[in-house]
């Protein structure tokens, strides 16, 4: 198990710059998401990491040694794919066996260890079936039980679940949770989904036009994001001119009073637990606003109805924060 | 004609008056009809297996390489198709016979005879691998080497398996082509007996000569052994891609 870190690495597609002078740490044993919307050069910086990508310049540790010109067959690198890259003329059993047959290792020993991963990811009983057999849920598994049998000492993941559907997705990041748990091994995933980032990792890596806008805790992105694009990005939010606002940030009342707007409800959508406000304040601005099923019915919500907002927690951003398209320093 | 030549020397068997099966197996067991069969047979499997490997790697060399001219060279493939094979069979005379441009004279050989059939057979294989190298999963490639394969092991363990079924169809319709080539072969072989005459030329030479019945038993035995050779590779082929079936 080890760390990584990637120093000022730049990778360039026929004229096209993936990524700009990224440097990054991941702690070692932790469960870090690179999020970013496509085309943001998350996968690639997966991929250099892994060792499937050259760059054109920096480096890569992994744990204190430089891998920077080591193939990616002796990085000691788990990967997974979004579309599973299941070896489609072998069975499970010879799938997971692959990194441990390329290595040799003793057939008592294969088959013990194979068992152990099939068990650890829920697919014993399968062994002898075909990749096409199984469940796209079940193929990602027998991938994940594939690069965690050569004992990497680091795991990548892209976007391992993006072919799934969304109930298999969400039991599997669960999952992916709980086995982290156990093994603990140095993780990252690639994900635009900020929910699934939030959900599952414990440090987060957003990134935009090949450049990391921000790196933290799930909490601290949403609760003190470092740009207008970190703000935008891990959830939804009211612009206001300069001003940003949450949708769980914005009161509703029924009388007017101090430093309220009036606006009119073009929509409530309930969704269980939680009820969506469509709104349209006088001056024209459109403003989502996120109750609780109560609040919603306290107030007796309906389309046409005039009420009162306000917001309990506004963020303004500085000139600097405020583009992040634009080149700048740090 | 060589050929022609050969056949009158010997007695003509024509309505010898043997029952069926046993005029059918005297056809077939003619000294010259089991030469020609052996040799067709044997120089179509030797085809079919030059093939399978320049094939493959002139697919590869298409699919996964950049060159200058390489839209050329793709389309250049399919010229054999597109040539009456008896052209072809004139023009690799004039280039590889006697007095030819590059002083390599194969002319009446079983070289010459293997190098007319590898060029009308060429296209098979390149065309049956080409798609199924565009479509193969490069992540595959990609999960096996970070699994600690080298190049060798990922084209052996991941590549080759994948291709495999693709190369033997290839592998078939050469297999077939070449035991049935008539047009290309006639003019460099020479024809003759027991060296370079194959199976289709003495088909017609039996026919020219008048032995019909010759003739006939020769092509119901080449039909049933090729038709045996195709029933055998298309099983295996099935067998290898049965991990497909769900």
């Amino acid at each position: 198990m080890s760390g990584i870190t990637a120093i000022d690495v730049t990778k360039r597609f026929n004229g096209f710059t993936a990524l700009h002078d990224v440097s990054v740490t991941i702690p070692e044993g932790s469960l870090t998401a690179l999020l970013g919307p496509s085309g943001s050069g998350k996968s690639t910086l997966l991929r250099v990491i892994a060792g499937l990508e050259e760059p054109d310049a920096g480096q890569v540790l992994i744990g204190s040694e430089d891998v920077t010109e080591r193939p990616a067959r002796a990085r000691g690198v788990g990967m997974v794919f979004q579309h599973y890259a299941a070896f489609k003329h072998m069975t499970v059993y010879d799938n997971v066996a692959f990194g441990l047959t390329i290595r040799k290792r003793p057939r008592a020993e294969i088959g013990r260890r194979v068992h152990e991963l099939l068990e650890l990811v829920q697919l014993e009983g399968l062994a002898k079936r075909y990749p096409a057999q199984l469940s796209g849920g079940q193929r990602q598994r027998m991938a994940l039980a594939r690069a965690l049998a050569v004992e990497p000492s680091v795991l990548l993941l892209d976007e391992p679940f993006g072919a799934l559907d969304a109930r298999v997705r969400k039991e599997l990041r669960a999952w992916l949770r709980r086995l982290h748990d156990e093994v603990h091994v140095t993780t990252i995933i690639v994900t635009h989904d900020q929910e699934e980032a939030m959900e599952v990792a414990g440090q987060i890596v957003v990134l935009n036009d090949g450049r990391i806008e921000q790196v933290g805790s799930p909490r601290e992105l949403y609760d003190s994001p470092a740009n207008e694009f970190v703000m935008t990005f891990v959830g939804p939010v009211n612009r206001l001119g300069e001003t940003f606002v949450r949708p769980h940030d914005v009161e509703l009342r029924l009388e007017p009073d101090e430093g309220s707007v009036e606006a009119m409800v073009e929509r409530v959508v309930h969704l269980g637990f939680e009820a969506r406000v469509e709104l349209v304040r006088d001056d024209g601005q459109h403003l989502l606003a996120q109750l609780t099923q109560e609040e919603a019915e306290q107030l007796e919500l309906e389309r046409g109805q005039i009420v009162y907002v306000r917001s309990s927690r506004e963020t303004v951003f500085s000139e600097a924060a405020r583009h992040p398209d634009q080149p700048r320093s740090g | 004609m060589a050929t022609s030549a050969a056949v009158l020397e010997r007695p003509v068997r024509v309505g010898s008056g043997a029952p069926g099966a046993l005029a059918f197996w005297s056809e077939v067991t003619r000294p010259e009809a089991v030469a020609a069969l052996k040799l067709t047979l044997g120089v179509s499997a030797v085809c079919a297996l030059v093939n399978a490997i320049a094939g493959t790697a002139i697919a590869w060399v298409l699919v996964r390489d950049r060159f200058r001219g390489k839209g050329i060279v793709d389309s250049v493939i399919d010229l054999p198709f597109a040539l009456p094979t008896i052209v072809a069979g004139l023009t690799l005379l004039a280039l590889y016979g006697p007095g030819g441009p590059f002083r390599i004279d194969v002319a009446f050989t079983r070289l010459g005879l293997l190098l007319a059939l590898l060029f009308v057979t060429l296209p098979f294989v390149v065309r049956a691998v080409q798609p199924v190298l565009l479509e193969l999963d490069t992540e595959m490639e990609e999960a096996a080497a970070s699994l600690g394969a080298r190049p060798s092991a990922v084209f052996r363990r991941i590549v080759f398996p994948n291709l495999l079924p693709a190369i033997l169809s290839g592998v078939t319709l050469a297999f077939a082509r070449a035991v049935g080539e008539f047009g290309a072969v006639v003019l460099i072989s020479g024809n003759i007996p027991f060296k370079t005459e194959v199976s289709s030329v003495y088909i017609f030479g039996q026919l020219q000569a008048g032995n019909g019945s010759g003739a006939a038993a020769v092509s119901v035995l080449l039909l049933v052994i090729s038709f045996g050779v195709l029933l055998a590779i298309g099983g295996f082929r099935r067998w290898r891609t049965r991990h497909d079936r769900v």
